[in-house]
């Protein structure tokens, strides 16, 4: 252990961090934002601000319940994170300082279509009501002077609520149709601007035939769904910042003279030499040079259990430092680090699936021609039937107004919508627009191990075992660590409320274990060798204690699987699914939550390109692949899945590829979110025939001319409602989980080991 | 039917007042948290709101 460095043997040659990377905030601000991720319920809310009210650097606390954050208002600079942090842990809840700020573009663009739809929906009802006072007056004694001031009114109020409210709509069509393509936007856009172009002519002549009220009223159904996907989207952003991992923005530099200076890590340069302390995320890839020590590499590897490394060997941007501080050579920086190299990978895969053309604009390519073709055949037919070009313009557009896509427009986002807060009360995050759709195709299920199919963190083996004066004692080291397992027997031992007994100078020694001594007895907790114990290699699952010359007692370790893993995993087989797990852990731990888990095809050791090819062959095959992973080393594999989902304890780069995120320690949201996918399919398709049938009865009488402005309007609302209410079916109906053929098929898997018996 | 001519700017105006309204809601936040609001009017002892200009938000 001479290797072993201590902070407290350099000399300081800069200003030093007093801790971790936890702690480290940036300076000159009184504002401290911390993501709570456990706060649920009212009681929550008010524990979490009393906590922070009472401190006394605090000037004030906010929870914000939906963003699962509190925003503390300090009454002096912050300097540090730690101790509120550490209040609201006591309080029962895991609080992260949220280092970046929201990314306010999305929150801008969500209070932006709120902005809108306010505004649309204000000219609706006023127009509307302009209107039906109009339709009464056909029948009644409304002079012609009344109509048409009446119509100009409407006008007046109309023109700039469709210029403002329309924007986003006509923006997108015209980026698309710069682009050479088609897309649902293009005939909203055109029926939108062509209807108030055609009613303020009328206005203007004086005519009856004035739409300004089904221009605006399709903006504001529109706008509904739009508003709703973006803040849904806004949500899942931020759920995915919250977790965003505890980065060094700051790098210990050992300068030429021995001296530390901590510099941007944007300044690290290969060749310098790096101080990493303990608990610290290593912020580059580097070479150890001085120090032993353990290293939490599951966010690259999988590998649960810390991995011990020494002189010599190589330590990865992004993995955790648990050990004794030590001193490294950079040997990579930016953009040739391992992790930007895994980003690199999951971008390719993710372009591979942005060439996924979502159901909507299917259709639109089909139905948006068609349409123009009709509306433009109608104006020809009856030109040439010599009605001169007024009545056949007037005529084109009441097709072009019944077939404005009122209907069709909502069919898919209607049901999008149901589905999605649907998911939402379930636990699950929908985050890309069109992961529903392809999550209604997937047959094949894929996933990650550690962290997915188990809980990612180990915890004490059958705890009852262990007396409460073993327990207490190992807590009472244990304390002082940040090892997996140290933080297991202290969880343990807090679950059982033990009063853990203080002790002084407790030693922590890397990659071995604690020891200290206690009233002239030496106590020890670790590995099997650190305490002596004559056992062999157990893969380094136990932890062991020994007090003095005692016998020294087993504490067994493993990182238990999802307490509803097996039934799910039997629900998702008996549907049809065909399951496999690829992991980066080692062989023997994966085949061990193979068998646990009762899944028959698996894969250890898979480096991130090994998942992705492994992914690449099942499609390949046909399959479509859902990929359910958490770790960094999933994000590629994510990205190339053909859908993909990961637990809200994920990396945050590999929610960012998922396409659902899940909360909570059960498996069972994936089968929900199966079973609300394909029900939200089969809604889409019965809205896309209802939308089509109506225009398929609507679409000859407009043709003819027999469509007055009321019975467009009726018609009109009623698909809507029709289409509306049919997507509504899907938010209580009872789902069950079927579809996949993949386990049918025969295909006998590539490159797979299957379950080995093992004594 | 004249009293159109003052019926209808009023249902404007009282329109646009509801408008005005939503905007000004929007604007100050109070759309930000729809689920903690609900919670919040069942306390009895919320402290008040940090003032926005308190926070130096950079």
């Amino acid at each position: 252990m001479a290797e072993a460095l201590r902070l407290s043997d350099i000399d300081h040659g800069g200003p030093l961090f007093a801790r971790g990377a936890d702690g480290a905030v940036p300076a000159s601000t009184n504002v401290l934002q911390l993501a709570v991720p456990d706060m649920h319920c009212g009681m929550c809310m008010r524990t979490v601000e009393e906590t922070l009210s009472a401190m006394p650097a605090v000037e004030a606390a906010r929870v914000n319940l939906s963003a699962k954050r509190v925003t503390v208002i300090l009454k002096d600079k912050l300097s540090n994170a730690e101790p509120y942090i550490e209040a609201l842990k006591d309080a029962g809840f895991d609080a992260r300082p949220l280092i970046t700020h929201t990314d306010e573009a999305q929150a801008q663009l969500d209070r932006d279509y709120l902005k809108r739809l306010g505004v649309a929906g204000f000219a609706a009802a006023n127009v509307m009501l302009l209107s039906v006072s109009v339709w009464s007056g056909h029948s009644g004694d409304m002079p012609a002077s009344m109509q048409t001031l009446f119509h100009w009114l409407s006008a007046v109020i109309a023109l700039p609520a469709v210029a403002y409210a329309g924007k986003p709509f006509f923006s997108s069509a015209r980026k698309a149709i710069a682009a050479r393509r088609l897309n649902m936007d293009v005939p909203i856009s055109l029926g939108v601007t062509l209807a108030t172009g055609m009613s303020l002519y009328q206005t203007i002549r004086g005519s009856e035939q004035v739409y300004f009220d089904a221009a605006i009223t399709l903006l504001f159904f529109l706008l509904i769904g739009r508003a709703l996907d973006q803040r849904m989207r806004v949500r899942a952003a931020g759920a995915a910042q919250n977790l965003l991992a505890l980065r060094t923005p700051a790098t210990s530099v050992i300068g030429p003279d021995g001296g530390i200076m901590r510099i941007a890590t944007n300044d690290v340069r290969p060749g310098m030499r790096i101080l990493v302390a303990a608990g610290e995320r290593v912020p580059v890839d580097a070479r150890v040079t001085k120090g032993v020590t353990d290293i939490d590499q599951s966010l690259m590897t999988g590998e649960s259990r810390p991995q011990p490394v020494g002189p010599g060997d190589k330590v990865y941007c992004g993995t955790i430092n648990l050990g004794a501080p030590f001193e490294a050579e950079v040997t990579a920086i930016a953009d040739n680090t391992l992790l930007a190299e895994i980003a690199r990978l999951m971008e390719t895969a993710e372009q591979a699936r942005g060439k996924y053309v979502r159901l909507a604009d299917r259709a639109a390519r089909l139905y948006a021609p068609a349409v123009h073709a009709l509306g433009a055949a109608t104006f020809a037919g009856w030109m040439v039937a010599g009605y001169g070009w007024e009545q056949a313009l007037t005529a084109a557009i009441a097709v072009l107004i019944i077939t404005c896509p009122c209907a069709l427009a909502l069919a898919v986002p209607a049901v999008q919508v149901v589905a999605t807060s649907r998911l939402f009360r379930k636990g699950v995050v929908l985050k890309a627009a069109d992961g529903l759709e392809r999550l209604s195709e997937v047959d094949t299920i894929v996933l990650d191990k550690t962290g997915t199919l188990t809980l990612g963190e180990p915890r004490l083996v059958d705890p009852q075992s262990v007396s409460d004066t073993v327990l207490s004692k190992a807590a009472a080291l244990a304390a002082h660590s940040r090892h997996p397992y140290s933080k297991a027997v202290v969880a343990a031992a807090k679950s059982r409320r033990l009063a853990t007994p203080v002790i002084e100078g407790i030693e922590e020694v890397a990659g071995a274990g604690l020891k200290a001594v206690v009233d002239g007895s030496a106590w020890r907790l670790g590995s099997a060798r650190f305490c002596a114990v004559d056992r062999g290699d157990d893969a380094g699952q136990t932890l062991w204690l020994r007090i003095g010359g005692d016998l020294p007692v087993a504490l067994a370790m493993r990182d238990e699987l999802r307490p509803d893993a097996l039934a799910v995993v039997a629900q998702l087989k008996a549907a049809g699914y065909g399951i496999e797990i690829l992991s980066g852990d080692r062989i023997e731990t994966v085949a061990d939550v193979a068998r646990a888990a009762g899944i028959e095809t698996w894969a250890g050791e898979q480096q991130p390109g090994d998942k992705i090819r492994r992914i690449e062959a099942l499609a390949g095959q046909g399959r479509k692949v859902l990929m359910i992973g958490d770790g960094l080393n999933d994000a590629p594999a994510l990205a190339a899945g053909h859908a993909s989902m990961s637990p809200a304890s994920a990396a945050d780069i590999s929610q960012t590829a998922a396409d659902a995120v899940f909360q909570g320690e059960a498996l069972s949201p994936i089968v929900e979110a199966l079973a609300v996918a394909k029900g939200a399919h089969r809604r889409a398709m019965e809205n896309f025939s209802i939308a089509i049938g109506y225009n398929a009865i609507f679409v000859p009488l407009a043709v003819v001319g027999f469509v007055t402005p009321l019975i467009a309007a009726i018609a009109m609302s009623g698909s809507s409602l029709a289409v509306t209410a049919n997507a509504l079916r899907l938010s209580r109906q009872r789902l069950k989980v079927t579809g996949g053929t993949a386990a049918h098929t025969g295909t006998p898997p590539i490159a797979l080991r299957p379950v080995e018996a093992r004594t | 039917m004249t009293a159109l001519t003052w019926l209808v700017p009023i249902a404007l105006m009282l329109g646009g007042f509801g408008l005005a309204a939503f905007l000004w809601s929007l604007k100050s936040g109070q759309f930000e948290d729809l689920e903690g609001a609900g919670w919040r009017a069942l306390d009895d002892e919320t402290a008040p709101r940090p003032d926005r200009r308190q926070a130096d938000r950079s």
